[in-house]
């Protein structure tokens, strides 16, 4: 079955707004449950890192190129380096190692 | 006009204004990995005008990627709306957090309109404000964040097939520079989490190598088991969610 591209989006849109306007509007007491509280904060953690390993390998133009991205990366964000820096220094390391291959 | 209005009325402005000044940073990231993202709407179908829609209404870099993997598969309106919901889910413990720093009595169309682009940045500085929580402020780094996402997007879907290859494979590797910026500070920091970002690799790297299901159902699959687990095996203390 071949699926309405703006069905799609409105179910993105739609999901995206309730699960962040719910806690500000209906629900504005404290999750009492250890289990929930702790399964959401672990979450985000384990969905970025299924995200982005290994799919990184193949977004580069070789895996050499996504691998050595995904621990420049790594490295940055470890020693601290924000958003914009860790982001633009993994697309320049694949850049480099597509001129050298 | 009384003099205490006048007053208001520029110390409001200038909240606003703080909020602008602080949303330019953002905006300029968000830029540059929402053309990288606009890269992967390109390859599930999107035209610009659709990559700019799903930016500017969803407002989630994970979370719009994900769906974008589920477009490009033609999967169920339901798996969709799974897939938006993890990939999400840490906006509603953001949410929860931000609402304790809400006066009681701000109206519930601030609420809306603040919550409609709660993501990790723009969290990330109004959680950091000093003081009662001031939609101004979030207002004026919106201004700014929000044309920054969407426009990225719409120019990642139109220009990304007139670009060299080679650029495009660089910049498609910015969403994910984007997610380790994100996962690796607090992993640092957090053993646990350091321990679950090398679990969730592992396991993600065993389910594509094998083909088990698609890249969407995957992530599903794993993030739902991989979190229970380990909230049940490490679960955690008020306190160190309030340091976190």
């Amino acid at each position: 079955m071949q699926h309405n591209i703006y069905i799609y989006i409105f179910i993105m849109a739609a999901v995206s707004f309730v699960i962040r306007i719910l806690p500000l509007t209906l629900i504005q007491k404290q999750i009492k449950s250890r289990f929930i509280r702790s399964f959401l904060y672990y979450v985000p953690y384990v969905t970025l890192s299924v995200m982005t390993f290994p799919a990184i390998l193949y977004a580069g133009a070789s895996q050499l190129s996504g691998a050595l991205a995904l621990l420049t990366g790594i490295l940055l964000a470890y020693f601290n380096a924000g958003l914009f820096k860790v982001a633009v220094s993994c697309c320049l390391v694949v850049l480099l190692i597509g001129f050298i291959q | 006009m009384s003099n205490t209005t006048v007053q208001n009325f520029s110390y409001r402005r200038s909240v606003f204004t703080e909020g602008i000044h602080d949303g330019i940073p953002i905006a300029l990231g968000y830029f540059a990995v929402s053309f990288s993202l606009g890269i992967a709407a390109r390859n599930a179908g999107l035209s610009p005008f659709q990559g700019f829609l799903v930016s500017l209404l969803c407002n989630a870099s994970a979370g719009e990627y994900a769906g974008f993997t589920m477009i490009a598969a033609n999967a169920a309106y339901i798996q969709i709306a799974l897939i938006t919901l993890i990939a999400n889910a840490r906006y509603l413990l953001m949410s929860c957090a931000l609402s304790q720093k809400m006066s009681s009595d701000l109206p519930m169309i601030h609420r809306i309109l603040v919550g409609f682009d709660v993501t990790d940045e723009l969290f990330g500085i109004a959680i950091a404000r000093e003081g009662i929580f001031d939609p101004l402020y979030s207002y004026g780094a919106m201004l700014v964040a929000i044309p920054g996402w969407s426009l990225g997007t719409a120019l990642g879907v139109a220009v990304g097939n007139i670009l060299p290859v080679r650029i495009v494979s660089a910049l498609s590797v910015a969403l994910y520079g984007m997610f380790i910026a994100i996962i690796i500070p607090p992993a640092k920091k957090d053993k646990v989490i350091a321990f679950l970002v090398i679990i969730s690799f592992v396991s993600s790297y065993v389910f594509s190598y094998f083909h088990l299901f698609s890249e969407g159902t995957s992530t599903i699959i794993l993030t739902a088991a991989i979190s229970a687990l380990a909230a049940l095996i490490f679960p955690r203390k008020e306190e160190e969610e309030n340091a976190a």
